[in-house]
């Protein structure tokens, strides 16, 4: 499982080519962009299938609302743009696709701090608390490339409003065996008895090294890739409570609105709440460095991962 | 087929025209100004120039009416129910705990309702979208979109504009109630957006303006005219009068969005007799 054999990749790079797949097996697909759709991978999609692709210029809103139209015929409506410009189209977001429960599918990419170099205005540290607070939205994080493309899939194939947030740096490939990927389901990539990490996104990695390193030391943590943010699968937050009595949450996204914030939602409502710590963006904005840089910067890091483990053990006793 | 050909348009408006009042007076809230600016343009598209079954809804090959002004639900429920949507006696219902007919359009509620809105300027993306995907399906159907002149502040209505001539969309239909208010003031002490008809020639559509929007002859003209527009975008530009119909609510910024007392009612009803 953990052993990467495939080369690293954007998750990203799974939307073209994935749309080009599904739509030459039969899908029925129309894509809109916002004029990135070389960075977003859309483009390959264009090349393939020019009339089905429709670039709205740099104008999101007008492309969010257009969507929904578009989806009232039948067709499955693919929005590809970055996650902050998708944010800039937030109410049309919820009166022309939420509300009306249409058939369509935000992909963007840059998700997260990763986006590195550009700085806070283009790094999306609210993206999915925005779509998680939009009634009829599924949310997925893919934590791989091979992921991504079964999440792609699976929303073209469901119908409803999905937001899927893809990221810009080239990651490794955890599922090289093929994806896993169940909407609402955590995958348990390494069961453990002290501690629950669950994680999302480029984290899922990080957190998998974590737990290696937290074993070489005694604590034997579990690993749950939470891909769907939501539907979240409470389901599985209930029994990493139970079974190992502490849990981590680890994203890239802020902690009080993201992923973090709704499990702990969720374990409260449990009837034996656990001690949780929180890996992710602090209340704060981003900054210009390499991806990395950045990532180290906010604790999303193994080390940062570990580090909360550990706590979140001490803190049982 | 055109469902309401035939009928009395003159006699129709005055039948939604006292619908809008009871509704709105009824429900102690909602729109009757916008509503009675539009009365005349909803009943020549429904009655005259629309291709549209109210039996079946659903038909795929429907021409579509995008209400883009949200907010002006009491003259779209009404010309649906007198076109025979659903019945008239659902319209007490409007704005009340679990009626269908909601505040603010939602798609779907009741049949007819072909868009959610009441955040203004987004009525054109979607109008623009059904239209596209239309082409994509090959139904050569029409899509209408009516919007406020207040409404004409929002950016993302000239993005759909630049967006539907970039495309080469035709069979969109835009519709501009021009009666001169919008929420707190009249549009022209509110925001300058004239001249419109010149700026969306400029954005590449084809428009007709200084219409009269309570001539019910004029209407379905520039209407018909806007309908066989080919391989551009179509406008029409209404001039009306919010509140038309009620002599006090006519012209007054103050019937935008307030209902009517008891006293009022009573005299508008009859001002509608
Ligand atoms: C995005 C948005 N902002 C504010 C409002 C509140 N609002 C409701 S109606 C209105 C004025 C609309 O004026 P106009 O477009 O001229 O409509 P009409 O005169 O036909 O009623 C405003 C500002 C809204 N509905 N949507
Ligand atoms: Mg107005």
């Amino acid at each position: 499982m953990t052993t990467t054999n495939l080369p690293a990749a954007a998750t990203r790079e799974a939307l073209g080519p994935t749309l080009v797949r599904l739509q030459q097996n039969g899908a029925d697909i129309v894509v809109v962009d916002a004029d990135l759709g070389k960075s977003t991978s859309a483009r390959t999609f264009r090349d393939a299938f020019p009339e089905r692709f429709f670039t709205f210029g740099v104008a999101e809103q007008n492309m969010i609302s257009a969507a929904g139209g578009l989806a009232t015929l039948g067709h499955v409506v693919v929005a590809s743009t970055f996650a902050v410009f998708a944010e800039h189209a937030f109410d049309q977001l919820r009166m022309s696709v939420a509300q009306p429960k249409l058939n369509v599918k935000v992909v963007a990419s840059h998700g997260g701090v990763s986006t590195g170099e550009d700085g806070a205005s283009a790094q999306s540290v609210e993206d999915y608390a925005l779509f998680s607070s939009l009634v009829n939205f599924t949310v997925c994080v893919p934590a791989d490339v091979v992921e991504a493309e079964a999440m792609v899939a699976a929303a073209v194939a469901t119908p409803g409003p999905w937001y899927i947030r893809t990221g810009r740096p080239k990651i490794p490939v955890i599922y090289t065996d093929g994806p896993r990927f169940q909407i609402g389901k955590a995958d348990m990539l390494r069961d453990g008895t002290d501690v629950t990490i669950v994680a999302c996104g480029l984290l899922v990695e990080r957190s998998l090294r974590a737990a290696e390193a937290l074993q070489a030391s005694g604590i034997s943590a579990r690993v749950l890739n939470m891909g769907t943010i939501r539907p979240l699968d409470v389901a599985a937050l209930e029994a990493a409570a139970k079974d190992t009595g502490a849990i981590v949450v680890a994203e890239e996204h802020l902690t009080h609105s993201g992923l973090g914030a709704m499990c702990a939602q969720a374990i409260a409502a449990t009837t034996q709440p656990v001690p949780m710590e929180f890996v992710g963006v602090q209340s704060r904005y981003g900054e210009s460095a390499t991806w990395d840089e950045v990532l180290e910067i906010m604790g999303l890091t193994v080390e940062g991962v570990e580090a909360a483990a550990r706590k979140v053990v001490a803190r049982k006793r | 087929m055109v469902a309401g050909t035939g009928t009395d348009l003159r006699a129709f408006t005055q039948r939604v025209r006292r619908h809008v009042v009871e509704m709105v007076y009824g429900a102690q809230s909602g729109h009757i100004g916008g509503s009675m600016s539009s009365t005349e343009i909803l009943a020549v598209l429904y009655g005259r120039i629309m291709r549209h079954d109210p039996k079946r809804p659903d038909w795929a090959e429907r021409d579509r009416f995008v209400m883009s002004k949200g907010h002006c639900t009491p003259v779209q429920y009404a010309t649906l129910a007198e076109s025979g949507y659903f019945p008239v006696e659902e319209l007490s219902t409007f704005r009340k705990k679990g009626t269908r007919l909601q505040g603010h359009s939602v798609l779907g509620k009741p049949e007819g309702v072909e868009n959610s809105a009441g955040a203004l300027g987004m009525g054109l993306s979607f109008g623009l979208g059904i239209r596209l995907g239309m082409r994509l399906s090959n139904i050569d159907a029409h899509v209408y979109v009516l919007m406020g002149d207040g409404e004409q502040d929002e950016g993302q209505v000239w993005e759909a504009a630049m967006a539907a001539s970039h495309h080469g969309v035709d069979r969109l239909v835009a519709i501009i109630d021009r009666n001169g208010i919008q929420n707190d003031d009249f549009t022209a002490a509110t925001m300058r957006t004239e001249p419109l008809d010149e700026k969306y020639r400029a954005f590449g559509w084809e428009v007709r303006a200084g219409i009269d929007g309570h001539n019910l002859e004029a209407v379905e003209e520039a209407l018909a005219w806007a309908r066989d527009v080919r391989g551009k975008p179509a406008l029409v530009i209404f001039d009306t009068v919010k509140g038309k119909g009620v002599s006090f609510m006519e012209n007054n910024p103050n019937f935008h969005g307030a209902a009517p007392n008891a006293e009022q009612f009573a005299r508008a009803m009859e001002e509608l007799a």
